[in-house]
């Protein structure tokens, strides 16, 4: 079952290839291998996978599974050591370093699980920093700041440094920062990570929320409830996709659920 | 992004830490002030150098008979002869006759020691002398070698008061002498000031001279430029009479303010050069501070790179900071040079003004040290892997 899953956006890819439907991320066995010494650790062992526009994707796996090495090149971040990754159709690993910051500003969005917010710079600094190097004119900058500040409810916190807001405020504000540039794809990883359980439902229904208004979304968890609230899922094991569909059919994430009613029951 | 935004951040993160930002800047601040203080001082001097010549006249020749007591010498009328045959090249001579001379008032008991003159009629168009009361030496009082002077506005003051001098008498030696002029004050009256002198006739000055000859002449040319013919043709006409080159020595004014600046030229670069080094040493402590900054602010620049930072933003932000720091730096080294060269003038008693052209270049170099040693620490900054430093902790 989970092998037809895995397939089916392939065959999407083939049927809307002239319908100009290229994958915004496609994954073609990609290996990530760490040396240390004698032994090598295999973070991503032969991964293969593509995301579309508009989808919802939570990536999840127990600590250390890879997670954050796929996140991590799929922004552009990191290079695998071994096969391919295209991105909007577009070999990554062809780009110069400049081209692939520039991917990043103008296609990518961030949420950290540690927020990544600059502490000297206040809110409505930080949230400008990505439409700065977009080179944008300062008073349009303040004015998509400001709106990003709005859309995550709390622009009134817009001087203060990150210091002085809570955790869940501080994660808004990243938030606000990677919507500031109006990305195609949000990459959050773990972006609960460092949240209570009622500021992160927040967090998630804000990010369906963003993905109905058109985003993709590209999420990191371990966390199998929050992953049970995403369109598709995939799942890692130790550097390799072990599942990969609709978040209800995941073995893990059923029993999961399952468990829960019965609990409550 | 445009430079003043990111000279801006650059100053917020300057202030964000100010003893560190302070102590970066000692160097250069040491540096640029050192060069400041000394090349203003090193003009000052120039200044007052050139300008004591210029009051000596800077077309003068002097002429000093070195065979004094021997059984030949230069007669003035020797000298004269020599501006006659060469009317292009000179315009005046005088004979100079120093003495040092008992002076008194006709009344006083009491006596000085001082410096008399001998001097003809052109000495004061020679030297530019303005007489201010009364009437300069003449030729007659030359010729009929008259006891009369003229004095400087200190000895006015000293012995008659101010508007009193003329007609007075003076004794000199104990010879009597009638005061027939009273020159401009040149400077303020005091003692030792050019104003503290008193002029008489050369035949009256050398018949009071133990041998009775004249030590010196000073003769102006028609062309500072025409010094090397012009000395020429007295060391033909001073060999002739004194049989020997050794017996005179002519100096003209120009050639020794020329060696004396080129002296002063030298002397200078190389107390800026010494200056210089604490530039260096000031640079290579930007470029080391600049380093642990990389190094501390690497999460950050990993930040920036997630966010979309190329290589030239992050180059330039650690570039412009460094250029901000050392330029600061060189911003309070003026100041702080200007201050303690101002403070060198009135202890010198000489005007020293930094020079327009030593502040922007104190300042120019001082960016240019912030961009130089800053741009290694910039570059390994924008070289960084974007998940490496993200990573950093
Ligand atoms: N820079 C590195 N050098 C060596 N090994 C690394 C490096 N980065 C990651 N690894 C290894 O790669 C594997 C996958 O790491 P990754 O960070 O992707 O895990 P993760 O799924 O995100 O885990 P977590 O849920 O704890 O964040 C781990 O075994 C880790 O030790
Ligand atoms: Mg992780």
């Amino acid at each position: 079952m989970a092998q037809g899953q895995v397939e089916c956006p392939v065959e999407c890819r083939e049927v809307c290839a002239d319908m100009n439907k290229i994958p915004f991320v496609e994954f073609r066995n990609i290996y990530k291998i760490y040396k240390m010494g004698d032994s090598e650790v295999r973070a991503l062992d032969g991964v293969s996978f593509s995301v579309f526009e508009g989808e919802f994707v939570a990536i999840i796996g127990q600590s250390g599974s890879g997670k954050s090495t796929c996140m991590n090149i799929i922004g552009c971040l990191d290079v695998p050591t071994e096969g391919t990754y295209l991105l909007k159709g577009t070999d990554v690993s062809k780009l110069t370093d400049d081209e692939q910051a520039e991917i990043r500003n103008k296609t990518l969005g961030f949420i950290f699980q540690q927020y990544n917010l600059l502490p000297k710079l206040n809110i409505l600094e930080n949230v400008k920093l990505p439409l700065m190097y977009k080179g944008l004119k300062e008073s349009e900058q303040n004015k998509r700041a400001m709106e990003a500040l709005e859309r995550v409810g709390i622009a009134d916190k817009y001087h203060h440094k990150p210091s002085q807001l809570s955790g869940g405020q501080q994660q808004r504000a990243s938030i606000a920062r990677a919507l500031a540039g109006a990305p195609s794809v949000i990459l959050a990883d773990e972006p609960t990570g460092a949240l209570d359980s009622k500021t992160s439902a927040e967090v998630i229904d804000f990010l369906i929320d963003l993905n109905m208004q058109g985003n993709t979304i590209i999420l990191i968890t371990h966390d199998n409830f929050i992953a049970a609230r995403a369109k598709r899922v995939i799942r890692i094991h130790d550097g390799k996709i072990i599942y990969d569909g609709v978040a209800a059919n995941d073995t893990i994430i059923r029993q999961t659920l399952l468990s829960q009613k019965e609990g409550e029951a | 992004m445009k430079l003043t935004k990111t000279i801006h951040m650059a100053f917020g993160s300057i202030m964000s830490n100010k003893l560190r930002s302070f102590l970066t800047m000692l160097g250069i601040i040491i540096g640029v002030g050192a060069v400041i203080i000394l090349v203003s001082i090193m003009d000052g001097v120039t200044g007052q150098i050139t300008d004591a010549f210029e009051s000596f006249g800077m077309n003068n020749i002097t002429v000093s008979i070195t065979s004094r007591g021997s059984t030949r010498y230069v007669e003035p009328e020797d000298m004269y002869e020599v501006l006659d045959e060469n009317p292009d090249l000179f315009t005046y001579c005088t004979p100079n006759v120093t003495l040092q001379a008992n002076l008194k008032s006709q009344t006083s008991s009491e006596s000085e020691r001082v410096s008399v003159t001998g001097i003809d009629e052109t000495y004061d168009k020679i030297n530019t002398l303005v007489t201010e009361q009364g009437r300069f030496l003449q030729f007659v009082d030359i010729d009929k070698m008259m006891k009369v002077c003229v004095i400087g506005t200190y000895y006015e003051r000293e012995y008659f008061g101010r508007g009193e001098a003329l007609g007075k008498t003076l004794k000199i030696n104990g010879e009597p002498f009638t005061v027939v002029g009273v020159l401009e004050e040149k400077t303020d009256s005091t003692e030792n000031s050019s104003d503290q002198c008193i002029y008489i006739p050369y035949t009256v000055a050398s018949k009071m001279s133990w041998n009775r000859t004249i030590g010196s002449y000073t003769i102006t040319m028609t062309d500072a430029n025409k010094v090397q013919r012009a000395k020429a043709v007295l060391e033909r006409k001073l060999t002739k009479i004194l049989g020997s080159s050794n017996f005179y020595r002519i100096t003209a004014t120009q050639e020794i303010l020329d060696e004396l600046n080129t002296i002063l030229d030298t002397m200078k670069m190389a107390l800026v050069c010494i200056a210089g080094i604490s530039l260096l040493v000031g640079g290579i402590g930007i470029m080391n501070i600049m380093l642990v900054t990389v190094t501390e602010r690497t999460k950050e620049i990993g930040i920036r790179k997630s966010l979309g930072a190329k290589k030239r933003s992050i180059l330039t932000q650690f570039v412009v900071e460094a250029a901000t720091v050392s330029g600061a730096g060189g911003i309070l080294g003026i100041l702080f040079g200007a201050v303690v060269s101002a403070l060198a003038g009135k202890l010198l008693d000489i005007t020293i003004i930094p020079s327009f052209f030593a502040v922007m270049l104190a300042f120019s170099v001082s960016v240019a040290i912030g961009i130089i040693f800053g741009f290694l620490p910039a570059k390994n900054a924008a070289n960084l892997n974007p998940i490496d430093a993200l990573r950093f902790e």
